[in-house]
């Protein structure tokens, strides 16, 4: 099952910005092919790195308060958070290695401790 | 190591469709898809040349229903990155996932779509920069906006992009169109499409966003600045197949070289849909590359039988 978190305007800055977790955020809308290429690797990695890291998804049609802030104006694009930051991005449907070692390099910047929280760097 | 007697790589419809014909004449399958099976048909809104649809179909729906069909006759599935093809018998393919053999191999891993290659594109990919019109035309609601390319591909994108933007300008290196008559008629009749002929973009400027590009006449050489917000680059495809490089050969522009079998220069490798070379990239030809790079699978695998 995936545990991919549906985001919103009005829940974006507790589940992401206050999150314990590093976090990749997935812009997308339904309108977009690339979207759903790239979706079924997020459910996946969802589920992989359950505990560790977290993965939402946030429709930019429904959202734009927080599509607009973070001046997304492609999609796919996927932004990385960590401790209420932003820390990188990857734009387009780009292939699960690339995602994993995304993900990967972050948890190593940001290391979560066995209760699953972010130590404070 | 699960032993295959053909596998797929790529799942749009030329992967698909040969997926359907192996597994229904009854040889063990396996097709390898890095995205979502569909493949470039994921981006069309509606598909109306493609038969047996006369309203027209969505893309990813069409996708849907070629891979269960498929699936009906046992075609297995697996979400990976294929990174190697190694020559031998077995081939063996290495993926994302692991690495699986098969007796023969079909290549339908499609294309992607191709670069400008000018300053600033890349740094303001995502910043306006767009490759895909269907994806990011939302985002330029009332702006002003550019398409580069003549084709079929960029006169849908440029009409598609005048529900969004204000003004839609169509840059092209030529002085009259590739696209087909229809669109072309669509086009010239707009109100918000201008075309700027005989121009190449140099530059793409901005520092955060686009503002602008930089162009050049290819007549007289004089260049030229357009104000835009944004620019969508639709000037053709570009074949899927540097991981094949070190065992099939290959055409200049990259695409495959096959025979009218769609057999490449490797016995037991045949290529099918936008990756081999002279395709017409259309899914209706893709669906008949893949008819005929399975029937050619199955003719190898019959000789292979009988030889050992």
């Amino acid at each position: 099952m995936s545990k991919v978190i549906e985001v919103t305007d009005r829940n974006f800055e507790q589940e992401v910005l206050r999150s314990d977790l590093p976090i990749e955020v997935d812009f997308w809308a339904p309108w977009c092919g690339p979207c759903r290429m790239v979706s079924p690797i997020y459910d996946k990695l969802s589920e992989e790195y359950d505990g560790r890291f977290k993965f939402c998804k946030l429709n930019v049609d429904e959202n734009q308060q927080t599509a607009m802030k973070y001046q997304i104006m492609s999609i796919p694009m996927q932004m990385f958070f960590a401790n209420g930051q932003k820390v990188d991005e990857i734009l387009g449907a780009v292939p699960e290695s690339t995602i994993r070692t995304m993900v990967d390099g972050i948890l190593q910047s940001f290391p979560t401790d066995e209760k699953g929280s972010s130590k404070s760097s | 190591m699960t032993r295959y007697e053909v596998i797929i790589i790529g799942g749009g419809p030329a992967g698909l469709t040969a997926g359907l014909y192996t597994s229904r004449a009854g040889l063990k399958s396996l097709l390898v898809e890095r995205g979502a099976l569909g493949g470039q048909m994921m981006n069309a809104t509606l598909v109306e040349n493609y038969p047996g649809f006369p309203e027209g179909i969505s893309g990813s729906e069409l996708g849907s229903l070629m891979y269960r069909q498929a699936a009906r006759y046992g075609l297995e599935a697996v979400t990976a990155e294929v990174t190697g093809l190694t020559q031998g018998q077995p081939y063996s393919v290495s993926t994302t996932e692991g690495n699986f053999e098969a007796t023969a191999i079909v290549i339908a891993a499609g294309s992607e779509y191709r670069k400008l290659g000018v300053a600033g594109e890349k740094r303001l990919s995502g910043r306006g920069v767009s490759y895909c019109a269907t994806c990011d035309g939302f985002f330029f609601r009332n702006r002003e906006i550019a398409v580069v390319g003549g084709g079929d591909t960029a006169i849908t994108d440029a009409l598609e992009l005048t529900q969004y933007a204000r003004k839609v300008y169509v840059i092209h290196r030529r002085d009259q169109l590739r696209a087909g008559q229809l669109l072309q008629q669509r086009a010239f009749a707009h109100s918000k499409l201008k075309f700027i002929w005989s121009m190449v973009v140099e530059e793409v400027l901005g520092e955060k966003m686009v503002n602008g590009l930089k162009l050049r006449n290819v007549e007289t050489g004089q260049q030229s600045i357009l104000k835009v917000d944004g620019v969508f680059v639709a000037i053709g495809l570009t074949p899927n197949s540097q991981t094949f490089s070190n065992i099939l050969e290959l055409e200049n522009t990259g695409h495959i070289t096959t025979d009218e079998r769609l057999a490449t220069s490797t016995p037991g490798v045949f290529a099918a849909g936008d990756i081999r070379q002279n395709s017409l990239r259309q899914i209706g030809t893709a669906v008949g590359d893949g008819v005929t790079a399975a029937i050619s699978a199955f003719n190898y695998l019959q000789e292979t039988r009988k030889s050992s």
